[in-house]
């Protein structure tokens, strides 16, 4: 469980980690405990996966990759054998199973347009998978991550 | 472009940043630069948009934001500029995208929408539906997360 010094920890660094030399001894600073302190509670949430990734988040269009979502038709009684197929490309970040015909629901990066094409080609030929919809951002309106805890 | 050096220190980023009293330190040790050295780089990054965010990525399912729909919306070409902005102003959407539309898909925007339960998903979609003045949508619940993970970059030639 998390205590009140677990979120208000979280709740800071979340939507910012200073840049500067000592990063945790600022933030002991602005919640008055020691700087032990905040890196030991950041080991342990991190340890407990409440924090997936610490510092810098990736704007992945910027680093240069491409990317696409894609929505698969896929058997009930194939669900298990065809994530795992899709989930064994690192390129797939996302992967969610949704209540519609089109079930399965992920997103392919890949470091060029050709690349991703062939993430996506060996998926579909791996799988047999025939109906699916590619479905590549063209606009980004909102990406937000933070969650208030208070 | 991003060049080697870049990449390296993308590389390096991405493990996390060291959980010691000068992290970015140990990071320009690796990469054999200066501490100073990185921290400029870092702040580059994050002044061209290649940093998102520097901070925390926290995993919402365990602060109680169980429900998680993405809901999509079929909107006219030409008022897709104004329906986006007006969906990401919401608080409770978390992400809105536009999207081009596939063969017997005509929906084009995109919004991920978290809240404590179901109902409480579908009337926030509601009240998004009423804002924006749109009609045709689909809430699309997640039934499993089958995987989140973060990116690596530079790991593979892709």
């Amino acid at each position: 469980m998390l205590d009140d010094l677990d979120k208000r920890l979280l709740n800071l660094v979340q939507t910012r980690l200073p840049v500067a030399p000592e990063p945790y001894r600022e933030l002991a600073r602005e919640l008055g405990i020691a700087e032990e302190e905040v890196i030991a509670r950041l080991r342990r949430l991190i340890e407990k996966r409440v924090i997936r990734r610490l510092g810098a988040i990736f704007d992945s269009r910027k680093v240069g990759y491409k990317g696409t979502l894609c929505a698969f038709k896929v058997p009930p009684e194939r669900i298990a054998e065809v994530a795992a197929e899709v989930n064994r490309h690192p390129g797939v970040t996302h992967n969610y199973l949704r209540d519609h015909e089109y079930n399965m629901w992920f997103t392919v990066l890949a470091g060029s347009e050709a690349g991703l094409n062939k993430i996506v080609e060996e998926i579909k030929e791996r799988t047999g998978i025939n109906e699916y919809l590619l479905l590549p951002a063209i606009n980004i309106f909102k990406i937000r991550v933070n969650f208030d805890l208070a | 472009m991003l060049n080697k050096l870049d990449q390296a220190l993308i590389r390096e980023l991405q493990k996390g940043l060291p959980l010691v009293s000068r992290p970015f330190l140990a990071i320009a040790r690796k990469l054999h630069l200066s501490e100073p050295e990185v921290l400029a780089k870092v702040q580059e990054f994050i002044d061209r948009g290649i940093i998102r965010r520097f901070g925390a990525a926290v995993r919402h399912q365990d602060l109680g934001y169980v429900a998680n729909a993405m809901v999509v919306w079929q909107v006219p070409d030409e008022r897709v500029q104004e329906a986006g902005r007006i969906m990401a102003s919401f608080s409770e959407v978390s992400h809105c995208y536009e999207r081009i539309r596939a063969p017997g898909w005509p929906y084009n925007l995109y919004t991920v929408i978290h809240g404590q339960t179901e109902e409480q998903c579908r009337e926030k979609a509601a009240r998004l539906a009423a804002a924006a003045g749109l009609t045709d949508y689909l809430v699309l619940f997640s039934t499993a997360e089958l995987k989140k993970s973060s990116m690596k970059y530079f790991l593979e030639e892709t």
